[in-house]
């Protein structure tokens, strides 16, 4: 039966969710996975070299059933601190499917995510003002 | 702060890099991605955000299935000020069936340009009119088309009915060094529309 529900008319089988098994929310509180929050990778293998790359990544796939887009974010989190919305440009996927992996990754323990402060939470002035320096130095 | 596997009180873990935003609005065709593109220090990137949301006030969206869904591109750009401190710049979507996307870009963020032309002013009332009402910071920048008629800065801000702290500039969105003047105006505008404690207090 499922032999006749793919053919060439039925346009490409993987869609973006399917990376996400069908989960449009992630497992993460929302609240964590600002467009603006940094994903940091916090694997068991920090190193921005991995030896034996392939079969490292062999052994992450199969010990948390990921699919290859999750090594993907880790490898860009490895080689430099990306945001959400980053992230999601660089792998040219939508946000929220984004956000359904990083949260897989957080759970397995293989990156972290910082969570902005508000503004109005700023502990002082100072951190405007280097914005303000900053951006007068551009 | 940090979720996932962090260090919870007593041990100092580095600190993490602050990431702040600052949103770019303004009609369609206004040079959002212009002047995101300015000052950037990335070629600015697009992501799409997928929208499964309708019904909400202000939603264009009357006679449209409840469930639809559609993507939705935002325009952003980076500036490093330094290793611990990243900015954003987001470009919100210029259609205004999209507002809904603006809630998430808004919480948060340090404060917005307005941009406007001085040909199509009333396309940027849809923008003040959804920072004044959440008491967002924003500058409005008049950009500087060729072929534009050049008004004072009181005259516009009579014509956008703007409060007296809402600061207005003009610029021209593809020079980097006016670009950044706007972005300071608005750093500068959240300062005093938010007093907090000064510096090394």
């Amino acid at each position: 039966m499922t032999d006749h529900w793919f053919d060439d008319a039925a346009g490409p089988v993987v869609r973006p969710y399917a990376m996400t098994r069908g989960r449009t929310r992630s497992s993460a509180p929302e609240a964590q996975l600002d467009l603006i929050a940094l994903v940091i990778a916090d694997g068991p293998d920090p190193g921005p070299k991995d030896p034996d790359g392939s079969v490292a990544e062999d052994k992450l796939l199969a010990d948390h059933a990921l699919v290859p887009e999750h090594l993907d974010i880790v490898r860009l989190c490895r080689a430099s601190t990306l945001s959400v919305a980053e992230l999601a440009a660089e792998l040219d996927l939508p946000v929220g499917v984004v956000r359904v992996l990083i949260g897989d990754l957080l759970e397995a323990g293989l990156v972290r995510v910082t969570r902005p402060v508000p503004p109005a939470e700023l502990p002082d002035e100072s951190i405007l003002r280097e914005v303000i320096n900053g951006l007068r130095a551009l | 702060m940090v979720f996932g596997r962090s260090e919870r009180g007593g041990g100092k873990a580095p600190a993490e890099p602050v990431t702040l935003k600052i949103l770019v609005a303004g009609g369609f065709g206004v040079g959002k991605t212009t002047l995101v593109g300015a000052v950037s220090e990335i070629k600015p990137l697009r992501t799409e955000e997928r929208l499964t949301e309708a019904g909400r006030p202000f939603d264009d969206t009357q006679g449209v299935e409840a469930k639809s869904t559609t993507t939705v591109a935002m325009d952003f750009g980076r500036i490093t000020i330094h290793e611990q401190l990243v900015l954003y710049l987001f470009g919100t979507p210029g259609q205004d069936r999209f507002w809904f996307l603006w809630d998430e870009l808004a919480n948060g963020a340090l404060g917005a340009v307005v941009l406007a032309d001085t040909r199509r002013l009333a396309d940027s009332f849809a923008a003040i009119d959804y920072f004044e009402r959440r008491s967002i910071p924003f500058t409005v920048a008049v950009n500087r088309f060729d072929g534009a008629d050049r008004y004072p800065a009181e005259s516009i801000r009579d014509a956008l009915d703007l409060d007296e702290g809402v600061p207005v500039l003009q610029c021209d969105a593809r020079v980097r060094e006016s670009a950044r003047d706007v972005l300071v105006s608005v750093v500068e505008h959240a300062m005093r529309a938010a007093p907090r404690t000064p510096a090394g207090a």
